[in-house]
């Protein structure tokens, strides 16, 4: 009888473990949330340059053609302006990807369709780290970098 | 529905300079709530900019972008009265459309 009571226990408190993740919203959201047509989860996931180089098909290559600009040190990192631009050549897509990031990739631009390879957004940081502006140029991904050092996080609040 | 996007658009030289300032919480789904629960992810994931009606600039976005987002964008081709629009869509699926005219 003993036994049966624990094994209840175990039950109850195996179950309450999981109603208590499940509430304090631990799961997976991706899974529930429909992403936008066309966004690519697996890019955003991606921790490094050179994993995104890998997940667009390119390889990263650093180059001149590819400027970046900010302030060298941003007060408070959850609104940090940032400016990308491109000379090169046969620019389909422009990123700008933070190294420190929780998701490096913070933003990509389509040049497909007439817009100029000049852009300006703002972003968040969530510490001092290098920032890169890259330029999918055929199978190169082209980049350049910048530091910004952060003083105030982006992430914590 | 929030608040209506704030846009502008010049011509500048040989192009038309656009301005967007959207308004949108841009969560992450990393911080938490002063109760102690996290705050869902809810942000911006696609952006689709048209020159009237014809497609000019589509962005796929992340959770790094600031909250109430701020883009500028140029492009050749446009031309005073243009009417341009601007339309985002987020993880949660709810979208806005806003459009204006280059001055």
């Amino acid at each position: 009888m003993n036994q049966s009571r624990r094994q209840v226990m175990q039950l109850g408190a195996g179950a309450t473990v999981v109603g208590l993740v499940a509430s304090a919203g631990l799961l997976p959201v991706t899974a529930q949330a429909a992403d936008a047509p066309g966004w690519d989860a697996k890019l955003f996931e991606a921790k490094t340059l050179d994993e995104i180089a890998k997940a667009l098909g390119a390889s990263a290559t650093e180059s001149t053609e590819v400027s970046i600009v900010g302030p060298d040190i941003a007060e408070n990192g959850a609104v940090v302006p940032v400016g990308i631009k491109s000379t090169a050549a046969g620019v389909s897509m422009l990123g700008i990807v933070v190294q420190k990031n929780p998701t490096a990739l913070v933003a990509t631009f389509s040049t497909k369709d007439g817009a100029e390879p000049n852009f300006a957004t703002r972003i968040k940081m969530a510490q001092t780290s290098h920032v890169y502006a890259v330029a999918k140029a055929g199978d190169k991904l082209l980049f350049s970098k910048k530091e910004i050092k952060v003083t105030l996080g982006g992430c914590g609040g | 529905m929030p608040n209506p996007m704030r846009m502008r658009a010049n011509v500048e030289g040989d192009a038309v300079v656009v301005r967007v300032l959207m308004s949108h919480p841009e969560d992450t789904g990393l911080m938490k709530a002063p109760d102690g629960k996290i705050i869902p992810a809810h942000f911006i994931q696609s952006v689709i900019c048209k020159n009237n009606d014809k497609n000019v600039l589509t962005c796929d976005w992340g959770t790094a972008i600031s909250k109430n987002p701020f883009l500028e964008f140029r492009f050749k081709g446009g031309k005073s009265g243009d009417k341009i629009s601007v339309t985002w869509l987020d993880n949660k699926g709810e979208t806005q459309t806003d459009t204006t005219t280059v001055s």
